[in-house]
């Protein structure tokens, strides 16, 4: 099987403000008001442009974030699959 | 009929009329107000009388009963989508049942209804994996009782209700729309044959079967409390998609006469366009109509008499009588063994 | 009656409520509509004369409350316009809150109860201000705009001897499960405001019997404490959302402890100046 690829929902069907340590995220489908704290509102942000396999998000962010590499897969995981179970981002 | 006009009739007339609304003064309209958030209608009122012009106070009112509908319909929504999203892996589409199926579908049914817990069906087959799945996914029982568990089991069409751990929302897996107590036992593998899919992983019975478990709902799942809500589910379903092969359907499923009783009441209230057999109602029907009419303008029920029988009778159709003492029994037991616990 | 925007019908299987209701209540409007119905009733037909028991019922209830004694029907019919509000209420953002206002600029007070939201109010408002609001702050989603809804302040056990003299007050309740307490109306001004809103430009969450203090509260900590204290917020989905974003950017939220009532005066209305 193909590894799954990652993509963050539609813009238009939620509402981003901004917070100091979080980023509050209301999501209009649910009606469901998310605060993802770092490195989530990142993921969401890197899968704007195109959905992304795990591997070449790792490698995304560790390039823009101070990210400790060897970690890195495994905490993008657990939170794409946060991300994935609340429906803040769909798993291809 | 030479006597007063109840609150609930008065909710009932507008529903089936709504270009009456203008001719209601302000007190009665505080009546019907009430009435209709007592029988869970005033979100189904409020669409019924969208665009038609009442005074700013009551518009304010059916605003936000409107508001508060979309809300409730982007909820069960949600959770529909989570649900299958949580069952895909077992490869059978979700049935939906009753308000959600009707919102998900784009049905008039679903104009302005409260929806509170979310009902689908499966397969009795994939129960197991599909409780496996929604454990998996956050869904927890409500109540982590044996006794009730293994009543819920055995005895009931559904498995005991579940809870997801962060949204809070209750789910109802049933197997069938009748526990296999009650006498009529509905056809389970037609239900689920004959559903119709709506993409998604999800899917709704057939415009007759819906029919047909909203009857089956109406009499035989619970003491009629919330009837006039459920009769309304009948009547759009029928103004909407006709009764065409809805007698033969019934009959086949064992509840003709459920069927037949909810579009005697459906025409008698609402004046659903029915076929002539169903525009009579017998002495007993009358009994159900009093019954689902009984709300003052308080939003009280008024005839308390009436409404014990009916507590009773809803108990004795779901089970049949020595397995009802049984269940009582138990209850009981467990009752004076545990006196503290809540 | 009505509050603010807000109409009220109550009934009861007794007199003595209604006629509690209708004196602390003297002033206020009555509209010919109401908004929610509450009512008092007996938990059973012989329960109305033996050992009368009051529940609370109405548009909307909570299966589990416990029923009051009939000497405390004017608590059960506050709390059972209480639970209108907080269980039904949709037409604003509502907000745990106390409400007073000066030159057209509100000060919303936020805090659980013991906080000192209501002796505070009732004290700002022997100081010149208008008295909003003593239990919920009505947040207009399209305006961001905070309506009055001046319902009687209820004030409880050491609070009481702040009620100044010549007050429209109810009776002493003692022994509720909350200890003693005296609903105080309003005073005539502020119900002939009642329709006039304010502009929220600070809010506060109070604590009472601490040593002064202060602090500014950082944007996610004002947003966390503003949606905890709503009770309708997830309810309006959202509108709640945007009114709530809205509030928390335009409005600074501050924290203070007060040790004492003149302290916790003087301090709101330092804060309200330094603006």
């Amino acid at each position: 099987m193909a590894e799954p690829r990652y993509r963050t929902v539609a813009a238009d069907l939620i509402l981003v403000e901004p917070l100091d340590i979080f980023t509050a995220v209301f999501h209009r489908p649910s009606g469901i008001t998310h605060l993802l704290s770092e490195p989530a509102p990142q993921i969401m942000e890197a899968l704007v442009p195109a959905p992304l396999t795990l591997a070449a998000l790792v490698q995304f962010l560790t390039q823009r974030f101070d990210l400790d590499a060897a970690d890195a897969a495994t905490t993008l995981q657990a939170r794409l699959d946060e991300l994935e179970a609340v429906g803040l981002v769909d798993r291809l | 009929m030479g006597r007063a006009v109840t609150a609930s009739a008065r909710l009932v007339a507008m529903l089936r009329d709504p270009g009456n609304a203008h001719a209601l003064g302000l007190s009665e309209w505080m009546d019907v107000v009430t009435v209709a958030r007592a029988e869970l209608l005033l979100g189904t009122l409020a669409h019924r009388l969208d665009g038609l012009a009442v005074t700013a106070e009551v518009r304010a009112v059916l605003d936000d009963a409107r508001a508060e509908a979309s809300e409730v319909r982007r909820t069960a929504l949600w959770e529909a989508n989570r649900v299958a999203h949580a069952l895909a892996g077992l490869g059978v589409p979700v049935i939906l049942l009753k308000g959600t199926a009707f919102v998900a579908a784009g049905l008039a049914a679903g104009q302005g209804r409260s929806i509170g817990d979310c009902d689908i069906l499966l397969p009795k087959a994939v129960l197991p994996a599909a409780e496996a799945a929604l454990a998996e996914a956050g869904w927890e029982w409500v109540k982590p009782d044996a006794y009730d568990d293994l009543y819920y089991r055995r005895w009931m069409h559904e498995l005991p209700p579940l809870i997801h751990r962060d949204r809070d929302r209750m789910l109802d897996v049933h197997h069938t729309i009748l526990p296999p107590t009650a006498r009529p036992t509905p056809d389970a593998t037609a239900l689920i044959a004959d559903a119709v899919p709506l993409g998604g992983g999800l899917a709704i019975l057939s415009h007759n079967d819906m029919l047909i478990h909203a009857a089956a709902h109406l009499f035989a799942d619970g003491d009629l409390s919330g009837g006039l809500r459920n009769l309304w589910d009948i009547h759009a379903l029928v103004v909407e998609g006709g009764a065409d092969g809805l007698a033969q359907r019934a009959a086949q499923h064992g509840l003709g006469f459920a069927v037949d009783r909810a579009m005697r009441l459906s025409h008698a209230l609402y004046a659903t366009p029915v076929a002539p057999r169903w525009q009579r109602l017998t002495i007993p029907d009358r009994i159900f109509r009093r019954r689902m009419l009984a709300r003052d303008g308080w939003g009280r029920g008024r005839h308390p008499l009436t409404r014990l029988a009916f507590y009773v009778r809803s108990h004795l159709i779901r089970m049949p009588l020595p397995l009802l003492l049984r269940h009582l029994w138990i209850k009981w037991r467990k009752g004076r063994a545990a006196p503290a616990s809540g | 009656m009505r509050v603010g925007p807000v109409g009220y019908r109550l009934g009861s299987d007794w007199r003595a409520p209604i006629a509690a209701i209708e004196a602390l209540y003297r002033d206020y409007p009555k509209p010919d509509f109401a908004d929610y119905t509450v009512r008092l009733e007996a938990e059973h037909v012989w329960r109305r004369w033996i050992r009368p028991s009051v529940r609370i019922g109405g548009d909307y209830r909570l299966p589990e409350a416990a029923p009051l004694p009939l000497g405390q029907g004017l608590l059960a019919a506050e709390l059972g316009m209480n639970l209108q509000m907080a269980l039904g209420h949709r037409r604003h953002l509502l907000l745990h809150a106390a409400v007073v206002e000066r030159d057209g600029r509100a000060v919303i007070m936020s805090g659980i109860s013991g906080a000192g939201k209501s002796t505070l109010a009732l004290l700002l408002a022997q100081q010149g201000w208008r008295f909003l609001s003593d239990e919920f702050a009505l947040i207009e989603p399209d305006t961001g705009l905070v309506v009055p809804f001046p319902r009687p302040v209820s004030l409880k056990n050491e609070s009481l001897s702040v009620i100044p003299a010549g007050s429209r007050v109810g009776p002493l309740l003692a022994g509720t499960p909350k200890g003693d307490i005296r609903h105080v109306a309003p005073s005539v001004e502020a119900l002939a405001a009642m329709d006039r809103p304010a502009k929220p430009v600070l809010i506060l969450f109070p604590r009472f019997g601490f040593p002064a203090a202060t602090r500014v509260l950082p944007p996610a900590e004002s947003f966390v404490r503003l949606t905890q204290a709503s009770t309708n917020y997830v309810a309006l989905g959202e509108a709640g959302f945007r009114a709530m974003v809205r509030l928390r950017s335009t409005v600074p939220a501050i924290a203070f402890d007060y040790p004492d009532g003149p302290s916790g005066v003087a301090a709101v209305e330092a804060l309200w100046a330094a603006l």
